[in-house]
């Protein structure tokens, strides 16, 4: 049985009088890439802010690395939180700092390396996403594919064991959402760390998925390798994964 | 003449207990959002307090903000101060001659400026222009998530956003008020000469009887106070935005307005305690 990193254990969550999550139960394997796929609204995004204890649970529990995140301090929360990277899905660069600053800005709080040290680490992982040269840029300079990846290297700068890919492809060119996917896996190759990815992008997802988790009305209806969720029996999943209209999902 | 059926009474005694019950509970919303919402305002600054105790303060980030907040907001300080002292100065010294109270002209000029004027509208004009800012800026950056990537990293928005801004705006403001007092009291001195024959030595002779060092703590006690208001209002209502750009205006709004209102209901409780009213 592989290790687990990360569990959602019986999750209710609303939003004012709108239920998102629904009793659902979710385990990220460490050292995997798991994908989480749904229609929109699913609930697939508030999944990744448990996991980062940036919003709590009505009802259930999260656990990360053993520890229920549930009823963690703030100064607990923050303390696990610079060991989880989170790409978010427009980036959120702080747009009053250069590129560089971004990427720093983590590095500079948490750690006492000196700033050449940071400088160095810095414009090495922006190489590793092929950005060395925006180091000085201004985020407004970026291009939407641009902005992921500086996104995508804030996320990884500090080395975490889990990252959390919030809708990494969205609205991105084919060959963009080619890179990116080469990005992700290189990532999790060089950190050896743990992924979770939220993704519409089903091309991406058999590309670089260890398991995928689809997501339904509130709660997780199938997982599995991306073989065995493509062979799955669930009318929902195949309407899903065909991109059909004519189905059990209602539109 | 119309028949009225005898079912007519109690469907109209239930409308009427509907409505009222409706009312009641629009009244308990209200009062429920208002103290939420100084719960909310308080928590922020007991949360920026607490970090400022710990000394955990971003500097390189105050004095850059109080370059933002204070510096900028100087020539806009200064132009309405010097014209608020002109006109008050016009409105009392034709008359205070013609009466023969000449020669307290500059002591009620100055008395009102440096105890009243100086604090409270500095602390207005500052809290249109820097309110407003705040509000939007932070609202922009919920709006598009920046504040939970700050959260994301393990740091504090409090601490990163909030602190830097309130302390600036204790420094700045104080300092804001002694130049608008001064701006004030020379405005209001150039028209007292010029309109009714006041003499320069004779108004600031006036000035220095009526006012001690004294008023010109308390009043800029009151500006330390006036810019902890603006700093946490501008920012709860930023933190707190929803709804996307339409939400952003709606915060930054709101924030004018309810800092404008706190600003003028402190500055009455702070001078009747400060001045002998209790």
């Amino acid at each position: 049985m592989a290790n687990v990193i990360a569990r959602l254990d019986d999750v209710t969550l609303s939003y004012g009088d709108r239920v998102v999550l629904k009793k659902c139960s979710l385990d990220v394997v460490e050292g995997a890439i798991t994908c989480i796929i749904g229609m929109s609204g699913a609930g697939k995004s508030t999944i990744l802010r448990l996991l980062d204890g940036l919003r709590k649970p009505d009802v259930g529990h999260v656990y990360v690395r053993g520890h229920d995140i549930c009823h963690m301090r703030e100064s607990e929360l923050i303390e696990m939180r610079t060991k989880i990277g989170f790409a978010f899905q427009f980036a959120a660069l702080f747009d009053s700092m250069t590129v560089g600053d971004n990427i720093s800005l983590p590095l500079r709080e948490h750690t006492s390396l000196s700033e050449d040290e940071i400088r160095e680490i810095v414009v090495h992982t922006l190489d590793s996403v092929g950005l060395a040269h925006t180091y000085d840029n201004m985020p407004s300079e970026l291009s939407g594919g641009m902005l992921k990846r500086a996104g995508f290297a804030r996320a990884v700068v500090t080395n975490p064991d889990l990252v959390l890919y919030d809708e990494p492809t969205t609205g991105l060119d084919p060959i963009v959402t080619h890179l990116l996917t080469d990005t992700i896996k290189r990532l999790r190759q060089q950190l050896s760390a743990t992924a979770v990815v939220i993704s519409h992008d089903l091309q991406s997802i058999y590309m670089m998925a260890d398991y995928v988790a689809m997501l339904f009305e509130g709660a997780v209806i199938e997982y599995g390798t991306v073989e065995e969720v493509q062979r799955s029996m669930n009318p929902i999943v195949q309407q899903f994964l065909q991109g059909s209209e004519v189905g059990p999902i209602p539109l | 003449m119309s028949v009225r059926s005898e079912s007519e009474g109690p469907n109209i005694e239930a409308a009427v207990e509907r409505a009222s019950v409706g009312a009641l509970e629009g009244v308990g919303r209200k009062v429920n959002s208002f103290f939420e919402y100084i719960g909310g305002v308080t928590a922020l600054g007991g949360e920026a307090a607490l970090t400022i105790f710990r000394l955990r303060i971003r500097f390189s980030e105050t004095v850059n903000q109080c370059f933002l907040l204070g510096y900028q907001s100087l020539i806009i300080v200064l132009l309405t101060s010097l014209f608020t002292g002109m006109v008050f100065s016009l409105e009392s010294a034709v008359q205070a001659v013609q009466y023969g109270f000449g020669s307290f002209v500059g002591g009620i000029v100055s008395y009102t400026n440096v105890r009243e004027l100086g604090p409270m509208l500095t602390a207005v004009v500052v809290a249109g222009r820097v309110c407003a800012a705040i509000a939007a800026e932070l609202g922009s950056m919920v709006v598009t998530e920046q504040i939970e990537a700050l959260q994301s990293l393990g740091l504090a928005p409090v601490r990163f956003l909030v602190v830097p801004r309130m302390l600036s705006l204790m420094i700045m403001l104080p300092l804001l008020t002694v130049f608008a007092d001064v701006i004030g009291v020379m405005g209001g001195q150039w028209i007292a000469h010029a309109q009714a024959h006041i003499s320069y030595d004779d108004f600031m002779s006036s000035a220095r009887q009526t006012i001690g060092f004294e008023d010109v703590v308390k009043g800029l006690f009151k500006s330390v106070i006036f810019g902890i208001i603006i700093a946490l209002v501008g920012s709860y209502q930023g933190l707190t935005t929803r709804g996307g750009a339409a939400g952003v205006g709606k915060s930054t709004t709101s924030a004018v307005v309810i800092c404008i209102i706190m600003i003028f209901i402190l500055n009455f409780i702070m001078s009747y305690f400060l001045y002998g009213g209790g």
